[in-house]
């Protein structure tokens, strides 16, 4: 599959709402070169603050600059905007629903051999935590390029996680994102994996071993964790009798717990959950890393078979 | 008027029967001068663009800003009996989404002054000239956020910023000096890059030149260091820390109101 780079997607995309929209301002904790918000700060830097490694204070001015009339951009490093700033996330922007959208870079643990200190992996539940917050976890480039206009023209706060490495592409040009609404990657009959972010391409690649094998898989990517598309969960549970849930996160919070409050309240089925389980991650190669803590096409197939079985 | 925004926050937390009265107290004159003498606001249009904005940082003291924002007309005095009941819009802390006038949700502290530089930085960006004053308490500066705000106020050469710190040297459990010693307060605002105005907080002289003091200050933000009594105004509310966080019996509540006739 081709790869491409998310971050450097919301860089550039930042730059072209910014032209659209004089009202845009950015904020960054010195990251920008690596969230790529250099890039809007080198266009306009009036409408840009390096608010230093202060990611408290940071969420502080973006709710001043919000409560003004501004659509605010905040970029740090997944880990920093959400553990490191959340009673400030909690009620400057959420109690209030504020304006501003959090784009962190570097989720997961593909950012690799920086190790656990900056590996995000409580993110998503922390975000999903907080009132009134959209949470969105783009599948490749063009999807987190979508992401971000919607971010841009929807009222309310956002957070959307994107990846530190390129990462494979598996949308056409000319995908259009509609929020909250899962997207039906490949159809199959026989179970489904729900997915997020980079683990969508891996639950594609583990959807064709498993047709070899004459398993029918499902794939839908649930870019969307919050408002979660209950719907599509209910019609996966329905019509395929068995869910596998998959992220780049740990076990508890994230979307596989998302997936399975839905299911036991609408439509209990079996289901196998593809995640970090409970632990923090070592240094390490991105893939290496991904070998380890079971977040490959090849964990994704066994959960699949797992959960098959026990239909 | 400084004693009748008093009486309504003792009546208020008396009849509530929860709230903090020492540090509303601490924190009367302070408010009294900006919202009847220095604000540009109109309380019939809350959201008026050139408006100069007032944060309350230190959110527990709620009730003297409910206090000023009723008797400038934001709403009716009567509602001052409805604070921190349910369905009330004033809420137990201040809260930017019920409250006509509040313009940020506060109560845990030392996030007001953050929110502060960023309305002035729209204020630049705008090309407006209205000006933004944030009440901070001392304790509150114990919060590292304070710190950071402080370096990025400064950083921004915000002159259209004024901060105050009500200083009533007390804190929920004791003196600040034992609890965690804050000074030399006035040294550390002048060694982040602050213009510093040292004043009596219940002096309304002093108050009013000092918010003329920061109003002329050019390419740096100011800081009032405001030296108050908490519990000012009544006897025996005054320097005692068992009422930072209690209300009022009704006993002491009419005590209280009698000594601010």
């Amino acid at each position: 599959m081709a790869e491409a780079s998310t971050r450097e997607t919301y860089g550039k995309t930042l730059v072209e709402l910014g032209r659209q929209n004089k009202d845009i301002v950015v904020l960054d904790a010195d990251l920008s070169t690596s969230t790529m918000t250099s890039f809007f700060a080198r266009e306009f830097p009036d409408r840009f603050f390096d608010c230093g490694l202060e990611e408290q204070n940071m969420v502080g001015i973006a709710a001043g600059l919000a409560a003004s009339g501004r659509t605010v951009f905040v970029s740090s490093f997944a880990i920093f905007a959400s553990c490191r700033c959340f009673d400030q996330l909690r009620l400057c922007l959420s109690q209030p629903e504020l304006n501003v959208k959090i784009v962190a870079t570097h989720g997961g643990i593909t950012v690799g051999e920086d190790g656990a200190s900056h590996h995000a992996i409580e993110d998503l539940a922390l975000y999903c935590a907080l009132p009134g917050f959209t949470v969105v976890v783009p599948a490749d480039a063009i999807e987190a390029a979508e992401a971000v206009r919607v971010a841009a023209s929807d009222y309310g706060p956002f957070y959307i996680r994107l990846s530190r490495p390129k990462t494979p592409i598996v949308y056409p040009e000319g995908y259009r994102f509609t929020l909250g609404k899962a997207v039906t990657m490949r159809q199959g009959k026989d179970a489904t994996v729900m997915a997020v972010g980079i683990m969508v391409a891996k639950a594609l690649e583990a959807a064709d071993i498993l047709a070899r094998q004459g398993i029918d898989c499902r794939v839908v990517n649930m870019h969307t964790l919050k408002p979660l598309d209950e719907a599509a969960v209910v019609k996966a549970a329905s019509e395929t009798g068995a869910i596998v849930v998959a992220e780049e996160h740990l076990a508890q919070g994230g979307l596989g717990s998302r997936v399975a409050q839905t299911t036991a309240r609408e439509k209990p089925v079996p289901m196998e959950f593809v995640n970090l389980g409970d632990r923090y991650a070592l240094s390490g190669k991105s893939e290496e890393l991904l070998q380890r803590y079971g977040l490959t096409a090849r964990d994704i197939e066994e959960s699949v078979k797992s959960a098959v079985k026990r239909k | 008027m400084a004693k009748k925004l008093r009486r309504h926050v003792i009546t208020m937390i008396a009849t509530a029967g929860s709230g903090h009265p020492g540090g509303s107290l601490s924190a009367t004159d302070i408010i009294t001068a900006l919202y009847f003498k220095v604000l540009r606001h109109n309380p019939e249009n809350p959201q008026w663009s050139e408006r100069d904005r007032f944060i309350l940082s230190k959110g527990h003291a709620a009730p003297i800003l409910y206090a000023a924002l009723a008797e400038t007309g934001y709403f009716p005095v009567a509602e001052l009996a409805t604070l921190r009941k349910l369905d009330s819009r004033l809420q137990g802390h201040a809260d930017s989404k019920f409250t006509p006038g509040v313009e940020m949700s506060a109560g845990s502290l030392g996030m007001g002054l953050s929110f502060a530089i960023g309305v002035a930085l729209a204020a630049r960006l705008d090309s407006k000239n209205y000006r933004t004053y944030v009440l901070l308490s001392d304790g509150e500066c114990e919060e590292g956020q304070t710190w950071e705000a402080a370096l990025s106020a400064a950083h921004f050469k915000l002159d259209n910023l004024t901060a105050i710190v009500d200083c009533n040297g007390m804190q929920l459990s004791g003196w600040t000096r034992d609890i965690m010693n804050l000074e030399p307060f006035t040294l550390k605002w002048q060694a982040f890059g602050w213009h510093t105005i040292d004043i009596d907080g219940h002096d309304f002289d002093q108050i009013l030149s000092a918010y003329q003091g920061a109003e002329k200050t050019k390419g740096k933000p100011t800081v009032i260091i405001a030296r108050t009594i908490k519990g000012k105004g009544v006897s025996f509310m005054e320097n005692n820390v068992a009422f930072h966080g209690k209300a009022p019996t009704w006993e002491e509540a009419e005590r209280a109101l009698k000594e601010l006739e």
